[in-house]
């Protein structure tokens, strides 16, 4: 029976799929989630040697519509939409006037007039009335303005499927289908690449994406398909070591890759130039978009405080989120998260420091971890690399 | 399930092995389970002096971090070096995942704490 506590979360189309394989389930952001199936550790290293399988229908997402599309997004979101191929994704932010960051989201190209934007869970509400309230009013537009908005998080359920085996599985599972012909379209399909893919009628949204630092794939369907697409996968991967994975595992895959978690390293106080991310943001788009004077002049003044990864080099318990970062005794900034590497075997983790305090590359620093002090130092992101292919 | 008989058990979770005025302390198998995946425990200081119900150790998973409380009142006399291997509070919670030993300030307090059959009756 379950708790009264646990009734008013939200439940994705699996959650009685996870209860039944007896996962531990925990509220996340208004989610009834797993954190674990049989263990975090287990879970993190199937992902980085073999495969691993998570629920991921929690996240959001909406579709944008229209002639106008492409146009209309480029000015509320940082990269470019505009240059996107059909069948390509991107990362990219949604900003507030202040250039703080409201989302990070990843938008695909489905065709010209037809975008795809997965968002973050606990930012749904939020995204889609922020977006509404910016549309072009259709009636007062020419056609080739014209943009729709739907918000189909509660419709589309997503699953990601993640680790050197991914391939190997989900190939094994598109071919299944008798139907199937030609040749997979996987192997050809690139990093951030979207297909559509249909088996025994059922159609699968495929992603080459994901939060791991693995190859893999994040596959969208339609709620009613998401437990045939999580059976099916988990029997076509049990001969390629693949495991269920919950949001414990999640959490320290994109840790060890430096990948921000919203909420904690990203806020609506915090601007992708701060967070090292200027990459996604195209500064001098000619058609602006919202919270870009606010980036430029954050550029132009310089930034005050930057993201910086860590790695403990001492023994002692592993950083958390909001432990004083301290450069010679004196705090320089607060970790925004933090935990225990299952890779590297010890605390690892990230924060922002004042950039005035010299604080770079190789600087020995220490966390105040509920007041002890933990010897670290700051290293390269990703914190975790593979180990070269020979 | 995995409950001794011959311990004596907190309602937060710790069991502790009663020997005249000296105790062994540690977690039980239980809430090892529910923490899954130890990596690392910061014990008390020999000689640290608690009263029952206070936090002694803090015991870190790779998810979060947990307070674990002092069963009885008392004064730390040793703690296990062993769990330099964390790992021991998961495989063998009430053997070499032990904690700490206390010298019991009030050995009768004792009787306040749960017996097997009545914490296997809380956790079921």
């Amino acid at each position: 029976m379950q708790s009264t506590a646990t009734d008013t979360l939200l439940r994705t189309a699996l959650a009685d799929t996870h209860i039944a394989e007896g996962a531990r389930m925990v509220e996340f952001g208004g989610w009834y989630m797993p954190v674990q199936y049989r263990g975090i550790l287990q879970e993190h290293k199937a992902v980085r040697e073999a495969a691993g399988l998570f629920d991921i229908s929690h996240m959001g997402e909406l579709l944008i519509t229209g002639e106008g599309a492409a146009a209309w997004l480029d000015t509320v979101l940082t990269n470019n939409v505009s240059r996107l191929k059909p069948g390509r994704g991107q990362y990219t932010f949604l900003l507030n006037d202040k250039g703080g960051v409201i989302d990070d989201l990843i938008v695909y190209c489905i065709t010209p007039e037809r975008y795809l934007a997965v968002i973050n869970a606990s930012r749904i509400q939020q995204d889609f009335l922020w977006l509404r309230d910016k549309l072009p009013w259709t009636h007062k537009h020419p056609q080739a303005e014209r943009v729709h908005l739907f918000n189909e998080s509660d419709v589309l359920a997503a699953v990601a499927l993640q680790g050197p085996n991914a391939q190997k599985i989900l190939s094994a599972f598109l071919a299944s289908d008798a139907e199937h012909t030609g040749p997979c379209a996987l192997e050809t399909l690139p990093r951030s690449g979207i297909i559509a893919h249909d088996v025994e009628h059922r159609e699968f949204f495929i992603a080459r994406t994901g939060y791991t630092g693995e190859d893999g794939f994040e596959i969208f369907t339609i709620r009613e398909d998401a437990e045939y697409l999580w059976k099916e996968l988990r029997k076509f991967g049990e001969p390629h070591g693949l495991v269920p994975c919950g949001l414990g595992a999640r959490d320290t895959l994109r840790l060890e890759m430096c990948y921000p978690l919203n909420g904690n390293d990203l806020s609506e106080e915090i601007t992708p130039l701060e967070a090292g991310l200027g990459k996604f943001v195209a500064l001098d788009k000619e058609c602006g978009f919202i919270g870009q004077a606010a980036l430029k002049a954050q550029k132009e003044a310089g930034l005050k405080k930057h993201l910086i990864a860590f790695s403990v080099t001492g023994k002692g318990a592993p950083p958390r989120s909001h432990n004083p970062i301290l450069l010679n005794g004196k705090q320089i900034g607060e970790t925004t998260s933090g935990g225990f590497s299952p890779s590297l075997g010890g605390g690892i983790g990230m924060g922002y420091v004042e950039i005035a305090a010299g604080a770079t590359e190789g600087t020995a620093i220490e966390i105040d971890v509920r007041g002890n002090k933990i010897p670290a130092v700051i290293v390269a992101k990703p914190i975790y690399k593979k180990a070269a292919k020979s | 399930m995995n409950v001794p008989d011959t311990l004596k058990y907190a309602e937060s979770h710790e069991w502790a092995l009663i020997d005249g005025d000296t105790a062994t302390v540690g977690i039980t198998d239980h809430a090892q389970s529910e923490l899954s995946d130890v990596v690392h425990v910061e014990l008390p200081k020999v000689g640290a002096t608690f009263t029952a119900g206070a936090v002694a150790a803090t015991v870190d998973s790779v998810k979060a971090a947990s307070d674990i409380y002092s069963p009885l009142s008392g004064t730390v006399t040793e703690v296990n070096p062993a769990l330099s291997d964390p790992s021991l509070v998961n495989t063998d919670a009430f053997g070499q995942g032990w904690m700490f030993k206390l010298k019991l300030s009030d050995p009768s307090e004792a009787a306040k704490l749960k017996s097997a059959a009545e914490y296997i009756a809380q956790i079921s």
